[in-house]
């Protein structure tokens, strides 16, 4: 429970914590509000030589009403997604969903950014913003690119990011009067989701599942089934088709699949699909 | 108005606030260094070499020690009924038994250099084949822990003195249950500090220590360390709990006088929670068959209970405790026809040792789910089945099968308060409705009806009360708390006796410097005989004051009144001349003779608190969640002195009941790697998961004690754990499912689900 050791340097702005990055390259990680970099670190599962820590840069956290979409700072706190009113009104999934991560105390240091740069399969905010069709802007020397949700996720705690990239915003599309639902399965509330569900209706409607998987992932077959006419039982039964689910303390993956399936079929009844 | 029966809030509560409590690890200890341990990575190994150098050469390591450096006995089984050749080394010599067992031994300047040097001893190991489940360990050609013991058999208790016939049974249910592993988690892990005073011959060992006793771990300390008492001081300030696992001897508390005296300076040691999780000692562990016959009008007729306990890698206590499963075999039923026998075996695991309940959990468990299974076979509801199997109120004191003597129950009133307060009936309708409908939320109703034996084994408990110059009054235990709250109830205990208020009255522990004799703070005996000694050492103390106000006012002893709610004495007739319990003590002050009350209290049998749980539970048939809705707990437990502390006590009870039914498990996978090493893993309940408890009074004095108390601090988990599980069966027993073994995740309800759905029906 004692990390190994390393470099702690603290960045006064985005651009030194993407030069910093640049500097130690593989072996630097940035520490934001820490909740899943630490853990792994007292564990001596995680060895970085150095930790870039971003926490000052307060200009990182916002929410901001973008026309179309949210724009949220990297450095926003899951407490604060769940209590934007904005986010309710325009994304209500993303804060509904941000209010089942942890425990109050995790929510309160753990940020959006962070989740996501970390791309743990088992965490809710990957996969909400996956389903939720949103875009990643992450900035490096030569500025900033954007990157669909779809594209970031790359295989199993690896996203797109290089290593002097930093994740900055992330852009969530209104929903508007579309249907949601986030159904989290797990034995304790404060627990990583065994299987979670992420829908959101529409005309092309989306479904993403938690911890299918090395990465967040879409429900590809069920999207297609519920565009091409299927009903919501009929297509949350091809909720598992193509997912990897992993075997760990709390489920085998058979009955993974079985809760996607069940998980599915409910998160498109509450979303309003018929 | 007494102070007793109030819900007095704690004194210990403030400091702890406030941070101003002392814990070990907070403790100031100029020059100490800080010990880190090298373990075992692998569950069976020969080791073939260990190699120290490369740690040695890191910056601010002072020392690394190996079994080779240590020139200490083994320890050796706690009880002479265990296999001798069983012996603990305080260092693994030539072979690892478990993962997690200490190696080699580290001191640093620093702590956190510590786990740096660790990783830098490097450890040969030639893997042996590991015995990691019990059943496997009894196997013919099971490979042996120890060779030299000639099998994996640890303790035994045969079946020749018990012996049941089931000859006239109309039915005779089997069935193979398990109750699992579980871990203790106290929030403060183990801790300890250790250093010598003086010189040579002469010099001392001090041991601070979180600990549930000081005076037994002094007794070990003296027999290893070769030293009398009065070169042993073992002090136990706050202790952040413990639930049984503190009690008992590690091997990393004896070494640490070994390596302080090596060094020449103190050395501390904090254990981090995986070392806690696969190091401290376990609980539970035992795989039951159970049989159980009887009438198809509902009499239990015959009962038996054959045990496998899980004794982890070195017998500890948890070997021995079959024995107490034994003695609350039947549990509140009438089967004098009883049979059980049991074996401990030794496992490539952590040791077991006790756990909140200790051996009487599993009896609960054992006879509770048999209750149901045997009610299902003959189509009865459980209530109405345990009603009949009672042991009636009129039949105290009553001798059980096993040969234990219950003091007093009232077994039915106590399932009828529970039934009523969860409106049974109501209950069983609502299930029925929802069955008609297949509605997916699945309601079940569990029943647990239990009796267990607190304040057992014999021997007494120190307690003292020192008048002192300014009225107050000091109060010494022989009972070291570790979260129960003792200085609050002993001291409302010395006010109700004296008159003096409670904020004048101080509560020391835990000192082998200042008390002269402890046992160990468990089987929830503290009340009825410390609080008792306590009590006696009170009344005492008003005798001898007594002589002294006689000789103050002049007048024969007979003469002198002492009135409590004043806290003063005066003669007879005369009430306006007095004298008080300050002037007392002011008058005893500088002539070497203060006014001490002292008492030792032994209590002439165990005490036998009951009570009957009822748990409601809604099962999702979907996914096999298990939601728990209500938890309904009479606990009787004689008198209660402090209704908030018994309600805390029974709180944390039922919460650790409750989880071992539905969340935890210690678990390995086949080779004997720990796969619960940490919170993420391992599932310590938490207020979400928990309902509302509600909790009906019930109070039913023992008259072995005179306060009329029993235990309090583990009747949760007794009662809890299988009112549950029986809960989450009953939910589901319509769709064919007769057991589910704990913890009840929601994988193992649905693929019992499943396991019905794709069988036949059963006839």
């Amino acid at each position: 429970m004692i990390p190994a050791p390393f470099e702690y340097l603290r960045a006064g702005s985005a651009e030194e914590a993407i030069s910093l990055l640049a500097e130690h390259g593989d072996d630097a990680k940035v520490l934001a509000g820490g909740h899943s970099l630490l853990p792994l670190m007292k564990l001596r599962l995680a060895t970085p030589g150095v930790l870039i820590d971003i926490g000052e840069l307060r200009e990182l956290s916002y929410i901001r009403d973008g026309g179309d979409h949210v724009a949220i700072g990297a450095l926003t706190c899951h407490r604060d997604l769940e209590r934007s009113e904005l986010l309710q009104h325009e994304v209500p999934l993303l804060s509904f969903t941000a209010h089942l991560v942890g425990d109050p105390q995790v929510r309160n240091r753990g940020t959006i950014g962070g989740s996501l740069a970390h791309a743990d399969p088992a965490s809710d905010l990957p996969a909400a913003v996956l389903g939720l069709g949103g875009t990643l802007v992450v900035t490096g020397r030569e500025g900033s690119r954007h990157l669909a949700a779809d594209k970031f996720f790359t295989g199993f705690l690896e996203s797109a990011l290089a290593p002097d990239e930093l994740l900055t915003e992330i852009r969530v599309p209104k929903t508007g009067d579309a249907g949601w639902s986030y159904q989290k399965f797990n034995r304790r509330a404060q627990d990583w989701a065994i299987v979670a569900v992420a829908a959101v209706t529409g005309p092309q409607p989306r479904v993403a599942l938690v911890n299918m998987g090395p990465t967040p992932m879409r429900a590809a077959a069920t999207e297609a089934a519920l565009v091409s006419g299927a009903s919501a039982a009929e297509a949350a039964e091809l909720a598992a088709d193509g997912t990897e689910p992993p075997t760990d303390i709390n489920a085998t993956p058979d009955y993974r699949e079985h809760l996607a399936r069940v998980l599915t079929r409910r998160a498109l009844a509450e979303a309003g699909v018929a | 108005m007494s102070i007793l029966g109030n819900s007095v809030v704690r004194r210990e509560d403030p400091a702890l606030l406030r941070g101003e409590g002392t814990f070990i690890d907070g403790m100031e200890i100029e020059g100490a260094l800080h010990a880190t341990f090298v373990r075992s990575t692998i569950a069976h190994a020969r080791i073939s070499s260990i190699e120290v150098r490369q740690a040695l050469e890191l910056d601010g390591v002072v020392d690394v020690v190996t079994a080779a450096d240590i020139d200490l006995p083994d320890l050796s089984p706690e009880s002479p009924i265990m296999n001798a050749a069983m012996g603990r080394p305080l260092l693994a010599r030539d072979t690892v038994r478990f993962v997690g067992e200490p190696v080699a031994v580290v001191l640093t300047e620093e702590r956190y250099h510590g786990p740096d040097a660790a990783e830098l001893v490097i450890v040969d190991y030639e893997p042996l084949a590991p015995v990691v489940d019990p059943l496997s360990a009894l196997a013919a050609d099971a490979p042996l822990l120890f060779p030299a013991a000639g099998s994996n058999v640890g303790m035994e208790i045969d079946a020749r003195s018990m012996q049941a016939d089931f000859s006239g049974c109309d039915v005779v249910v089997r069935k193979r249950i398990r109750n699992q592993r579980v871990a203790p988690a106290p929030i403060e892990p183990r801790v300890a500090a250790a250093w010598w005073e003086g010189e040579g011959e002469q010099s001392r060992l001090v041991l601070y220590l979180a600990c549930q006793g000081v005076h037994p771990i002094q007794a070990k300390l003296m027999e290893v360390y070769g030293l009398p008492a009065d070169r042993v001081r073992v002090v136990c300030p706050d202790v952040g709990g413990s639930f049984g696992a503190k009690a008992g001897t590690y091997p990393e508390w004896v070494l640490l006088g070994a390596l302080s005296r090596r060094v020449g300076r103190p050395v501390r040691w904090t254990e981090t929670r995986t070392e806690n999780l696969t190091a401290m000692g376990h609980g539970r562990g035992q795989v039951q068959d159970i049989t159980i016959g009887g009438t198809r009008d509902g009499r239990v007729t015959a009962y038996r209970l054959e045990v496998v306990q899980d004794a982890g890698a070195y017998p500890a206590i948890g070997a021995l405790l079959p024995w107490m499963t034994r003695s609350m075999v039947t549990g509140v039923y009438d089967i004098p026809n009883a049979e059980f026998s049991a074996r401990s075996v030794v496992t490539n695991t952590t040791p077991v040792v006790a756990y909140r309940g200790a051996g009487r959990p599993e009896a609960a468990a054992a006879i509770e789910r048999a209750m149901d299974l045997f009610a299902t076979e003959i189509g009865m509801d459980p209530a109405e089945v345990r009603r009949r199997n009672f042991i009636p109120a009129d039949a105290f004191p009553y001798t059980n099968a096993a040969g234990t003597t219950y003091d007093c129950g009232a077994y039915e009133k106590a399932l009828d308060l529970a039934l009523e307060a969860a409106g049974y009936e109501e209950l069983r309708a609502e299930q029925e409705r929802r069955r008609q409908a297949g509605d997916t939320r699945a309601l079940g109703i569990g029943l647990a009806t239990y009796v267990e034996i607190t304040a057992f084994g014999g021997g007494g408990e120190f307690g003292s009360c020192e008048l002192r110059p300014d009225g107050s009054v000091l109060v010494k235990t022989g009972s070291n708390p570790y979260g129960q709250g003792h200085h609050t109830v002993w001291s409302q205990l010395v006010s109700a006796r004296l008159g003096i208020p409670m904020e004048k009255i101080e509560v020391v522990h835990g000192d082998t410097d200042l008390i002269p004799s402890s046992s160990i703070t468990g089987g929830s005996r503290s009340v009825q005989l410390a609080g008792t000694a306590v009590w006696d050492a009170a009344g005492r103390l008003v005798d001898l004051a007594r002589q002294r106000a006689a000789d103050h006012l002049e007048a024969a002893i007979e003469d002198i009144v002492f009135d409590q709610s004043l806290g003063r004495f005066y003669v007879a007739g005369t009430p306006a001349v007095d004298v008080t319990w300050a002037e007392l003590g002011a008058a005893a002050d500088g002539t070497g003779n203060p006014l001490v009350g002292l008492a030792n209290f032994s209590a002439p049998g165990a005490t036998f608190p009951f009570g009957a749980h009822v748990a409601v539970v809604e099962v999702d048939t979907e996914t096999g969640s298990v939601e728990l809705s209500r938890l309904i707990a009479v606990d009787d437990a004689g008198t209660i002195l402090n209704p908030l502390l018994a309600e805390g006590q029974v709180h944390g009870g039922l919460a650790q009941g409750a989880a071992q039914a539905l969340l935890e498990e210690v678990r390995y996978d086949a080779d004997g790697n720990p796969l619960t090493s940490n919170f993420a893993d391992y599932g310590v309940i938490s207020a979400c998961e928990l309902p509302m408890f509600e909790r009906i009074p019930m109070e039913t004095p023992t008259p072995v004690n005179p306060l009329g108390a029993k235990g309090i601090g583990e009747s949760g988990t007794i009662g809890a754990t299988p009112a549950v599980q029986n809960a989450v069966i009953d939910a589901v027993a319509h769709l064919g499912v007769d057991h589910i073994d704990p913890p009840l995740t929601p994988e193992r309800v649905w693929r019992a689900l499943q396991a019905r759905s794709t069988d036949p029906p059963s006839p």
